[in-house]
């Protein structure tokens, strides 16, 4: 596509990154925020890692028995206790969210203001979905006796290693809310119509956005599934 | 198409052929992204329900099986991974790989903890200490 268009040949393979890193040019062949972009979710990997390294730490050194998550996080349904019943839709609702951020995202680089303008709306809607379901669950558990310290289902590192990672992963939630709701604003207003019809911020905040229910996978599996 | 295009071509006029087309961002046929959107729901189902297998090899393999087929498909079409320069791709996806190390560097550690507490918590101290 792009590198049609040289006259000169271009490398495949290992040798293009020789040669996108070597020379005097630019090595990212794309915007500035958007490599920035990428940069900042390679360091939110490495504190989501940490967070989930250690919670991993805490369970291995325990010696009393970990809470079964599916118990703990069951919810009462027609009569029955089903597990991880609101963990399920929360998954759902993040991903649901993840797919009209990705059509948001289309639609911007098509330029269509007010399709854009409402699919980011409405992953922001959903990613407040999540967040609401999780301050519900987190009311729940708090009820129950759950505490960073002590927790009546078990060794009470569960605790610290539940509010600490879903805590970190809700506020990411959050101050992704507020991001596409400003982006939003700003694309049905036309600013960026008037900066020369250039939507990459859109895809910019999908990368936020996908990032934080990327990092949802990687919680729903480690900490509600294992 | 033609027109972002055009539009682009008179708001940079300095920018090479390349950069031009690079700047238009990624535009992809939208039916792809329906596909991985149902593969997500998909596998997302399939992983809550290795919540009713038996604990063992199988349900562990396939909670992680699922999660890396969500994960790869959230980077590479949701992040747009899969059309990005391998120079990008390597140094996004390479750093990460060092947490491997991390990963055994816990476990280790972990296990002797467990050990050690299980040596000093459950039992009294052995009056001589035994052969370890």
């Amino acid at each position: 596509m792009a590198q049609d268009a040289l006259a000169r040949e271009e490398p495949e393979g290992w040798r293009s990154i020789v040669a996108d890193w070597s020379g005097d040019k630019q090595t990212f062949h794309v915007p500035w925020g958007k490599a920035m972009m990428w940069i900042f979710l390679v360091s939110d990997t490495f504190i989501f890692s940490c967070f989930l390294v250690s919670y991993m730490n805490v369970r291995i050194s325990t010696t009393v028995p970990w809470p079964n998550a599916s118990e703990v996080f069951a919810l009462q349904a027609f009569g029955h206790d089903v597990p991880l019943l609101l963990i399920a839709i929360m998954t759902m609702v993040l991903i649901t969210s993840s797919g009209t951020m990705a059509m948001a995202v289309n639609y911007g680089y098509r330029r269509d203001r007010f399709r854009t303008t409402a699919l980011m709306l409405f992953t922001a809607g959903f990613g407040a979905t999540f967040v609401g379901m999780q301050a519900f669950e987190w009311t729940k558990l708090i009820v129950e006796g759950v505490r960073p310290w002590q927790n009546p289902f078990g060794a009470e590192q569960f605790g610290a290693s539940f509010f600490m990672i879903t805590g970190f992963h809700g506020m990411h939630v959050s101050i992704g809310v507020i991001y596409l709701v400003i982006v939003a604003m700003k694309v049905l207003r036309g600013d960026y119509e008037r900066a020369g019809g250039n939507y990459e911020i859109v895809e910019i905040a999908g990368l936020y956005w996908h990032f934080v229910d990327l990092v949802w996978v990687f919680i729903f599996a480690f900490f509600y599934l294992w | 198409m033609a027109t972002v295009e055009e539009v682009h071509e008179a708001t940079a006029p300095h920018a090479g052929g390349h950069e031009a087309a690079e700047t238009h961002g990624q535009q992809h046929p939208i039916r792809i992204y329906f596909l991985i959107w149902a593969l997500l729901f998909l596998f997302s189902a399939f992983s809550y329900f290795t919540d009713f297998l038996p604990d063992g090899l199988i349900r562990w393999g396939l909670i992680l099986l699922f999660m890396f087929l969500k994960a790869g498909f959230i980077v590479a079409i949701f992040m747009h991974m899969a059309w990005e320069r391998l120079a990008l791709i390597y140094a996004i996806l390479g750093p990460p790989l060092v947490l491997l190390v991390l990963i055994g560097l816990m476990v280790v550690e972990g296990d002797y903890t467990l050990l050690t507490r299980l040596d000093f918590f459950s039992e009294p101290p052995p009056i001589t200490a035994p052969e370890h």
